[in-house]
């Protein structure tokens, strides 16, 4: 489903992606951890191409993403659903305005936008919200919506970018019930995330990037993979704001 | 479906940011008031210009005091005759006098104290072109008994220049001022679509194709500059119709310079109004999109 061979990418002062080769098949659910600036956020740009490769070549679903010309980009990211730390739901449009908006960019018909948004909001269990506007939804209810948007168009790969960076355990735990029940309807999944105890229970495969380059490959947990990397970071200090949970930012205002 | 989700987008966000769509539409219809202005001057100068060319395109032929009617009546049929000559009138001294007296109006009675007629016979010769009137009045000076030839070719090469130059002036000016219309809308619109890089880049995420996140801006643009141009049309028009009133019944009479009728004028500025507005509004808006649709 994604195929990364030899992709290099470096920014102007510092590295994006050093030669890094992976391979994810159809279904898979993967998670993609390692620490601020190690390039995974390079890496979903990549998926996306939002950013352009220096070198090496990017397949998803069979297409080749780095010669993709501007005009078939929509078309390539209609087929890559995304999920952010901060919902990104359009504020002055309803929940289900939000959603179906999605499909309004395909020109689908009336009719079936009108079947398929209670279906999708039904199946991430917000479906009384649909004239709700985001500010009136908890954290965790918006990021179901935001989800809800993402695979509507029912893409072959869900791209979740820290989605449980914004919310309580139990309500994080939620949404990965959610992301592993579309998993078991055949998307292909793969999630950023610096929830260590969510890796490790979930025991899927996890990918570990670090300076541009993959640093551990396997099915299994967070700590075992980035043993070394997590002491250094205990050790520099580095910042992990990602591990603060944003309680004001919650649903509970 | 594809058009009228467009248009509904475009009505949507104008209702959001209403002050920012007033704001530009103030903008334009500033814009275009002072564009209409120049281009009612422009036309009008140019219309008199017009009138002031045909009014000289005559040649003036002054005989002396003892040359005699008959050989100037001979000369009239000869002149005639010439390449470029339209017509030639005789005008007698007593006519000669009629004329003046007529032009100059309520002082004519002045004119009644002279005892002898000062003023010469004459024939007026006009021109089919002006341009022509040199070689005429050169082979005018050949007739016997005249006494001094008289024409205008110089005033009115004068005032084409000078109407040449206003009219350059008035385009120069009123490209000007259609840049900084463009200018003003792009800068109105890019706070709209900077109010809304969020939506513009989420819509990117979702797949939205440029002319899709485009059209509503497009349409939003077209709408302004439209409303504008009608606005703004409506305004000169009046303005115009109303200075007209005023001025025809005034000095322009007198001076004998027809304005540009309203109704042609109002239906023209209409015209070029929409045009302009429309296009001011669509560049407006592609040009302030343009850095958000990069990638």
């Amino acid at each position: 489903m994604i195929t990364f061979d030899h992709v290099t990418k470096y920014y102007k002062t510092n590295i994006g992606l050093n030669d890094v080769s992976l391979h994810i098949d159809r279904g898979e659910f993967v998670f993609l951890v390692g620490p601020s600036g190690a390039g995974k956020s390079t890496l979903i740009k990549l998926i996306l191409k939002e950013i352009d490769a220096d070198s090496g070549s990017i397949l998803v679903n069979g297409r080749e993403v780095t010669k993709l010309t501007s005009r078939l980009i929509p078309a390539h990211r209609r087929n890559v659903g995304i999920v952010f730390q901060d919902f990104r739901l359009l504020e002055h449009k309803t929940v289900y305005e939000n959603v179906a908006f999605a499909m309004e960019i395909t020109h689908q018909k009336r009719r079936e936008i009108k079947e398929r948004v209670p279906a999708v909001l039904g199946l991430m269990g917000i479906e009384e919200y649909v004239k709700k506007y985001p500010s009136e939804l908890s954290a965790g209810e918006q990021q179901r919506v935001a989800i809800a948007r993402a695979i509507i168009n029912a893409p072959d790969v869900l791209i979740a970018d820290e989605p449980t960076g914004n919310l309580d355990p139990d309500t994080a735990w939620e949404i990965m019930r959610l992301l592993e029940m579309i998993n078991e309807k055949g998307t292909t999944v793969l999630m950023v995330t610096h929830a260590k105890d969510i890796v490790d229970r979930m025991n899927k495969r996890v990918i570990s990037l670090e300076n541009g380059q993959i640093t551990g490959d396997a099915v299994g947990s967070y700590e075992t993979k980035n043993a070394e990397e997590n002491k250094e970071e205990a050790e520099g200090g580095e910042e992990e704001e990602e591990f603060v949970f944003d309680w004001t930012s919650g649903g509970l205002d | 479906m594809r058009l009228a989700y467009t248009i509904s987008q475009a009505f949507k966000q104008m209702n959001r940011n209403k002050a920012m769509t007033v704001a530009s539409v103030f903008a334009i219809t500033a814009m275009l008031l002072i564009l209409g202005l120049f281009f009612i001057l422009v036309v009008n100068i140019n219309m008199a210009a017009e009138s002031i060319r045909d009014d000289y395109n005559t040649i003036e032929v002054f005989y002396l005091d003892e040359t005699k009617e008959a050989d100037i009546k001979k000369a009239q049929t000869e002149v005639a005759a010439w390449d470029n000559v339209e017509k030639v009138e005789y005008r007698s001294k007593a006519q000669a006098m009629e004329v003046l007296k007529k032009r100059w109006g309520d002082s004519g009675y002045l004119l009644d104290s002279l005892k002898n007629n000062p003023l010469p016979n004459s024939l007026i010769i006009t021109v089919k072109d002006l341009e022509g009137s040199d070689a005429v009045a050169e082979q005018a000076k050949n007739l016997a008994g005249i006494e001094d030839i008289r024409y205008y070719k110089d005033t009115v090469d004068k005032l084409v220049k000078v109407t040449n130059g206003i009219q350059i002036a008035g385009l120069v000016i009123i490209a000007f001022l259609i840049i900084i219309s463009i200018v003003v809308v792009s800068n109105t619109i890019k706070l709209t679509v900077l109010n809304r890089s969020e939506e513009i880049s989420i819509m990117k995420y979702v797949g939205a194709t440029n002319w899709f996140i485009r059209g509503p801006f497009l349409f939003e643009g077209i709408w302004i500059g439209g409303l504008s141009a009608a606005l703004s049309a409506g305004i000169v028009a009046a303005a115009y119709w109303k200075a007209a009133d005023i001025l025809e019944s005034g000095i322009i009479q007198v001076m004998s310079i027809p304005m540009v009728p309203v109704k042609f004028m109002a239906l023209n500025l209409l015209w070029i109004f929409l045009a302009l507005g429309i296009s001011i509004g669509a560049w407006g808006s592609i040009i302030s999109m343009r850095r958000f649709l990069d990638t």
